[in-house]
């Protein structure tokens, strides 16, 4: 069965038809053109698809686009609309990267967990839930680790992220 | 996957309808497994019934008649419940089953009532080349004699070896929360220790739900126990990766000695596994090593391994240690 | 075209850190990988999809498509019956679909195309296979691994011996005698494999036009040409962007005859094959795993008489590859006698491949850790018994070492980790709950360069130069060492050199392996370079180029090339639950002159942290019973997370190897994989006193009474 939706894409409305078994990671690449979500895996298990969902990251892969009618979608593209954001400038001056085909879904990935952490979501690794949530290492790998690089850029990922921390 | 219809019913009592009215029909949540299984060919449904938009996402405190707790509605997304003041405050060990559970990601998408419906990570399950009773009931268990490691240890049967995937349901079952059902006959309570089943000749079916049957929230009751409490999952990656085996556990010390305690076990059975054997034992004993090692070994008395996860047994026993004694000197 | 003897460069943009030339495209996304290319494909692709076999062993005895074909979408299903010919079907693992023969579990035996990609995947659950089944085997033992190859990857011996080693260890006074093992491993490049192709004709002459993900775009028409009874100049494949490699797209494999072949009967349509994450684990490549049988003899203070070496591994018959496991054996330390063998089972499996530095990753696992529990067995400091047993000349050739510089990244580690506190005997360091322990571990790899390069440096209006070589970036940094290795041979800035690359249309390039590319490519645009600076001078009139290729320093031959590291782990162990931890992981490097600090530090950090993950995590388990792996996805099979990765740290000696390029540089992508996962067990032993010889290393292994 085929359904009309629209999404808001970096902030552009989007009309299109979609299969019913389409996912979102599969609307936006084979629909709309939109290929900086990556697909790495399809089933939730790499995080390359990272997209914010309404200010929020979740994976393109594991949503049905019919289901997302009138979300709004921002890319790692859609990110860089007056230059670099803070956290890909981060990614290009600590080498957070090599193959680059993970990375669109790590910046999003990190946009989102820094909003996360503002908003004081605790995570695996907080001593103190109840505290308020301090950004240290640990806690930037954890939270992060839904992103997988193969790579092996981590290293350069922290310093990349705590450098839009900071910023 | 094959075509699909789909259906954004308006209300529980429509989506329910929509479930009865077809019976290749499923609900359709976050989507964080359906989705996946849908590629894989591990289920085909022919119409998708879209609940995720049903206004059953909020949390609230209640008190009726069976005393104060927690109403979580179905659609409450992991990473929102695990960030409530209250669950952070009141049930630790919740927060940090659902904190330990997938990634940042995905518990932004996955909802309360489908991380407890999520199913078995059983690599054969999701092979639909390979033999697989759950899958295709009367095929056969690959995983019996194969893969192995992460294999259930306790309450399996010949159809199935499987484990259930859930960390939230382990914190869950240790609480004695309840969820809370919409069927075609109206609305029931079942306690979660009830959901799931052991697989005995039916590994096909996971829970004891009607196929129609929606679960629009879970209550967890307030106890003191609770608030001393915590999660402990052990696995081969520091993070993103399913259990080996996880325990959820709370204590109520008084003068030293256990008045009351919840051990569930989660990567050792086919559904939360909680240890009542263990918790029976311990009441009114000091929390020492030894003790706890023998009442874990009272509840382990009939696990059942073979090479690839024998270890589960000692692993599982460690860990319920280890954990006891983090919560008697206050961690959580 | 001319050949050219290379001088070596004056560097100024090399061993700076200049920036990824193409960071903003990777961060942004707008970097096209294979299968996000829209522009320049001809018109709306058709969805391609394989129908893989679900028997190991056996022949297909009918593909039955007609459910597929009525399923809307579904435009054609083709079967061995209907395939395109190949002229030449030696390639076992690429000659797809023309016989009923099937090999392995996993096999393509069918390929569905349709008008979207959700229809042809359940155009290819539809197809109805029915197969006539032979038993199988595809397990490795010990004792099925008997069969001798002619030679090891890629074209070593299999087996060499030198003295007598049975009489040495006799006469030792120190024995060490083990088994160790390594695991199926998946390389699990972030981006799946994927193929755009499509054919047209040019001058009554068909072409066949490709964005491929590979690790190198003239290595795919090589493969390709004669199977398909084609010219070279009538393919061309493009790879402008690859997400990793790691060597499973170092040759294509069966996919991408699979897009060729589908798209040959699509009227000129174009076909786009996305292989799927768990279709890597059968059709991609893969390490084997490895059964290493070590017998090191020595005197009672360390020093070695006798170094042997016996490998079980597997391969398929489907096609052979042999892992090189002992070949850092034959070169790594002293010793008068020495014996490596090689055997394999040859199994009805899918076909294993390239995984970064085969052979020596698996080997000098196994090696280091007999050194690990020799030093144990003498009570001598690992990096003393790693002095005592340092060769005057390379023990395999008897030729002397360019820069053999093992000793100097051992010290260099030891002073930067803090290695002289540590404590000699085995568990005795804990800190709450966990094991404290660390270890070391060598490392090496052989400098290589690919013959068959060329390089085209043409002068451009405005005084800016375009240079031209086929090669691959594939995450390595190429595109931006290869800018500034122009530059420096050009006497210009890097913002004047006008790089292209990835293209068979531009001057042929070797594959991006071997840690060979930097090397092979880079001398080529060197030897283009200057030879377009004797032909035209500095100031060149736009317009005119040179192509060249570099010809070897004739002091070349009488060297042995390898570069040397040192690798430190620190672990803890859960004593509770077995948990493994790795705060500090430190790697030194000797490899000639880094060409760029950045992206050379980003090659080494991220071959320590696959070896990290091949240390702790990596495991694809394959069920003899089915003959496939049945840990198929990201899920299953665990590479190292972020949460995984502490504190890691990579950094290189100064110096340059200017015999081998004239760049002086010697290759960085495999070092820093080999000898990292054996520090990381070595160090688990280190703390825990348990001494484990396989790896992964899991908390299983390390469960024991924890004590109170």
């Amino acid at each position: 069965m085929d359904s009309q939706i629209t999404l808001s894409v970096n902030g552009t409305s989007r009309s299109l038809t979609v299969d019913s078994r389409t996912t979102l990671l599969d609307a936006l690449r084979e629909r709309l053109g939109v290929t900086e979500v990556k697909k790495g895996c399809d089933h939730g298990q790499c995080g390359s698809c990272t997209v914010l969902l309404d200010g929020r990251r979740e994976l393109a892969c594991l949503a049905l686009a019919v289901a997302r009618d009138g979300v709004e979608v921002v890319t790692a593209d859609g990110l860089a609309h007056d230059g670099l954001h803070a956290v890909q400038q981060a990614f290009l001056d600590h080498d957070g990267y090599q193959c680059g085909y993970c990375t669109p879904g790590q910046v999003c990935s990190a946009v989102g967990m820094l909003e996360e952490v503002k908003d004081g979501h605790p995570s695996h690794v907080t001593t103190d839930l109840e505290a308020d949530v301090e950004l240290t290492d640990d806690e930037v790998r954890e939270r992060m680790s839904g992103n997988l690089c193969r790579c092996g850029a981590y290293a350069g990922i922290l310093a990349a992220v705590r450098q839009a921390a900071g910023a | 996957m094959r075509a699909l219809d789909y259906l954004r019913p308006e209300s529980p009592a429509a989506a329910v309808a929509a479930l009865v009215s077809n019976p290749n029909a499923k609900y359709l949540g976050g989507g964080t497994n359906l989705v996946d299984h849908l590629k894989l060919g591990i289920v085909s449904p022919d119409e998708l019934v879209d609940i995720s938009r049903l206004p059953l996402d909020d949390i609230q405190e209640y008190d009726d008649g069976g005393g104060p707790g927690l109403r979580v509605g179905a659609n409450v997304r992991n990473s929102d419940l695990a960030a409530h003041p209250v669950v952070r405050s009141s049930f630790p060990l919740v927060a940090r089953a659902l904190l330990s559970g997938a990634s940042g990601q995905i518990r932004n998408q996955a909802t309360t009532a489908g991380n407890l419906l999520q199913r078995t990570r059983c690599v054969y399950f999701q092979d639909a080349t390979t033999p697989c009773n759950k899958r295709v009931p009367g095929s056969g268990c690959s995983a019996r004699e194969g893969y192995g490691r992460y294999n259930a240890i306790l309450g399996a049967s010949d159809a199935c070896v499987a484990t259930h995937p859930s960390d939230l349901a382990v914190a869950l079952a240790a609480l004695d929360a309840t969820v809370v059902l919409l069927g075609p006959d109206g609305e029931r309570r079942l306690p979660l220790a009830e959901l799931h089943r052991l697989p005995g000749d039916l590994p096909n079916l996971d829970t004891t739900l009607g196929r129609s049957e929606l679960i629009t929230g879970i209550e967890i009751p307030f106890s003191p126990v609770a608030a001393l409490s915590t999660y402990r999952k052990v696995r081969d990656r520091a993070s993103y990766a399913f259990a080996l085996v996880s325990v959820a556990a709370a204590v109520h010390l008084e003068h030293g000695a256990v008045r009351d305690v919840r051990i569930a076990w989660g990567g050792v059975a086919h559904k939360p596994w909680r240890a009542e054997r263990a918790e029976r034992a311990l009441v009114g004993q000091q929390l020492e090593p030894d003790v706890i090692g023998a009442a874990v070994e009272e509840e382990l008395e009939n696990a059942a391994s073979g090479d690839e996860n024998a270890y589960k047994v000692t692993l599982v026993r460690n860990t319920t240690v280890h954990t006891l004694l983090q919560l008697a000197e206050g961690h959580r | 075209m001319t050949a050219h003897r290379t001088r070596p460069l004056r560097v100024r943009s090399v061993g700076t850190a200049l920036g990824r030339v193409d960071g903003t495209e990777k961060v942004t996304g707008r970097a096209t990988y294979a299968a996000d290319h829209a522009d320049g494909v001809p018109g709306d692709v058709l969805h391609l999809w394989l129908v893989q076999s679900t028997i190991a062993k056996g022949r297909v005895v009918e593909v039955r498509p007609e459910h597929a074909l009525s399923h809307p979408g579904v435009v054609d299903v083709i079967d061995h019956t209907s395939a395109p010919r190949l002229v030449d079907t030696e390639n076992g693992e690429l000659a797809i679909l023309q016989d009923a023969a099937v090999g392995f579990r996993g096999q393509i035996i069918a390929l569905v195309l349709a008008e979207t990609a959700e229809a042809a995947r359940e155009g290819a659950a539809l197809v109805e296979v029915s197969y006539e089944a032979a038993a199988h085997e595809a397990e490795l033992r010990e004792d099925n691994a008997t069969y001798r190859p002619d030679s090891v990857n890629p074209d070593l011996e299999t087996d060499t011996f030198q003295g007598d080693v049975d009489a040495a260890l006799r006469e030792a006074d120190v024995v060490v005698e083990q088994t160790y093992r390594t695991a199926y491993e998946h390389n699990n490049p972030l981006e799946p494999h994927a193929t755009i192709a499509w054919w047209g004709e040019v001058d009554g002459r068909a072409t066949l036009s490709m964005f491929d993900s590979t690790q190198g775009v003239h290595g795919v028409v090589a493969s390709l040409v004669p199977m398909l009874g084609v010219e070279p100049d009538q393919i061309r494949v493009r790879a402008p962007y690859v997400g990793g490699g790691f060597g499973s797209k170092g040759e294509p494999h069966a996919h991408v005859m699979a897009a060729a072949l589908a798209a040959r009967t699509t009227n000129g349509r174009p076909v786009r094959l996305a292989v799927t994450r768990q279709q890597m684990f059968s059709l991609t490549g893969y390490r084997t795993a490895t059964i290493s049988r070590f017998r090191l003899g020595a005197r009672s203070d360390g020093t070695l008489t006798a170094i042997a070496h016996d490998v079980l591994e597997q391969s398929s018959v489907v096609r052979e590859f042999a892992e090189q496991t002992a070949s850092p054996t034959r070169m790594m330390y002293a010793a008068p006698n020495r014996r490596t063998t090689h055997r394999l089972a040859r199994l009805d499996v899918a076909v294993p491949s390239w995984m970064r530095a085969p052979g020596e990753m698996p080997g000098m696992f196994a090696h280091e850790v007999a050194m690990d529990e020799l030093a144990v067995a003498c009570g001598v400091d690992p990096i003393v018994l790693r002095e005592r047993n340092e060769p005057d000349l390379d023990p395999e050739t008897g030729k002397p070492f360019n820069n053999r510089r093992l000793l100097d990244c051992l010290h260099r580690g030891a002073e930067r980790f803090g290695w002289d506190a540590r404590p000699r005997e085995a568990r005795t360091q804990t800190d709450g709950d966990w094991w404290v322990g660390t270890g070391v571990a060598a490392a090496t790899y052989p400098a290589m360069k690919t013959p068959g390069n060329l390089a085209r440096v043409r002068s451009l209006e405005g005084g800016g130069y375009a240079v031209a070589i086929g090669c691959v970036d594939i995450g390595t940094g190429a595109r931006t060492v290869l800018t500034q290795i122009a530059a420096d041979a050009l006497g210009v800035e890097a913002d004047a050199v006008d790089l292209s690359i990835a293209d068979t249309r531009l001057p042929s390039a070797s594959v991006a392996g071997g840690s060979s590319g930097t090397s092979s490519w880079g001398s080529a645009i060197v030897a283009a370079a200057q030879l377009f600076r004797d032909d035209h001078g500095a100031s060149p009139d736009p317009g005119v180029e040179t192509t060249a290729s570099a010809e070897d320093d004739p002091a070349a031959e009488s060297h042995a090339f390898h570069s040397f590291g040192a690798v430190f782990a620190e672990t803890r162990v859960h004593r509770w639950t077995g948990e493994i931890r790795v705060p500090r992981l430190l790697g030194v490097y000797s490899v000639g002159r880094v060409i760029n600090p950045v992206t050379a530090r980003s090659q080494f950090l991220g071959g320590l942290v696959m070896g990290l993950s091949a240390g702790l995590f990596e495991e694809s388990y394959r069920d003899s019973r089915f003959g496939h792996v049945v840990t198929q996805d990201l899920a299953s099979y665990h590479v190292a997370s972020h949460a995984d990765v502490l504190d890691v740290d990579a950094e290189w000696l100064e110096e340059a190897d200017e015999i081998f390029t004239p760049m002086g540089s010697r290759g960085v992508g495999e070092i820093g994989i080999v000898g990292t996962a054996a520090a990381v067990a070595n160090a688990t032993y280190h703390a825990t006193g348990i001494r484990r010889r396989s790896i992964p290393l899991t908390p299983d292994q390390f469960l024991d009474d924890p004590g109170t």
